[in-house]
């Protein structure tokens, strides 16, 4: 199996994953009203104190960094699939991955931080 | 290894914006594109946004910034990109894993095509997404509460 290949694959394999934690996410901030899950300190999901009692369990903390992870590896090869069926220049196509990847993994880095953080701060243990 | 022919794409993005003659399938896969695109941009934004509330801003709450009607269009948007996004890519897999389009057979006339196949597969993953769609705008309206 190619690099081109096994790359794609993991990008098919990372949407299946991203379907069912998006989904999941999804639901649970945009369908609080009709569902109600997860969110035990009222109806607005996405209020503080649903957020940070989300942020104190362990399991949310880590369904956020494998969901970032997951979907930054998703969409920014996605893109760059798009950007390389434009032919580029062998040099630019070196650019654009490297590009992509330290973006990938700098906003990886931050959010998996911030997870963290907040789980600390909002009193979880791990 | 054998060396990689590069040819040069004549029609560059319009290669495949342009759906042309060619089904609703294709255009689903345009659609698909920019959903993705604009679901990543989404993204990128969240990660920043949401990495905020440890420093204790909380941006998207009452009052916050991201509060104002225009973003909450915006993330309604985002749900409804999500849920074409999804759908559709479950019926991408299976085309591109051989499934949904069928045994492969000889070409005689009167000829068969897989879109028999495959039509029925996008308008059922269409339905699917429709329906996510009609939860997520009865609470964005707020007739859940």
């Amino acid at each position: 199996m190619s690099n081109g290949t096994k790359y794609w694959t993991w990008h098919m394999a990372a949407g299946v994953v991203l379907l069912i934690l998006l989904g999941l996410h999804m639901i649970i901030m945009h369908m609080g009203g009709t569902l109600h899950l997860f969110s035990p300190t009222g109806p607005d999901a996405v209020s503080i104190a649903n957020s940070q009692w989300r942020d104190s369990k362990i399991c949310f903390t880590i369904t956020y960094i494998l969901l970032l992870g997951v979907g930054l590896y998703h969409g920014l090869y996605g893109l760059r699939t798009i950007l390389l069926e434009l032919t580029l220049k062998p040099a630019v196509e070196k650019a654009v991955t490297l590009l992509l990847t330290l973006t990938g993994l700098a906003l990886f880095v931050l959010g998996s931080w911030a997870a963290w953080a907040a789980h600390t701060i909002a009193g979880g243990r791990a | 290894m054998a060396a990689i022919t590069r040819h040069n794409n004549r029609l560059g993005v319009w290669g495949w914006l342009g759906g042309g003659r060619w089904g609703i399938e294709r255009y689903a896969y345009i659609l698909h594109r920019l959903t993705g695109l604009g679901i990543l941009l989404y993204l990128l934004m969240h990660t920043v946004v949401t990495s905020l509330r440890v420093r204790n801003i909380y941006l998207w709450t009452e009052g916050g910034f991201f509060h104002q009607p225009i973003f909450r269009l915006g993330e309604f948007c985002v749900v409804a990109a999500f849920a074409f996004h999804a759908f559709n890519g479950i019926r991408l897999v299976l085309v591109e894993l051989g499934f949904a389009v069928g045994k492969p057979i000889e070409p005689i006339y009167p000829y068969k095509t897989s879109v028999g196949v495959q039509r029925p597969l996008l308008i059922a993953v269409m339905v699917l997404a429709l329906l996510f769609l009609l939860v997520g705008a009865y609470n964005f309206l707020g007739l859940a509460r």
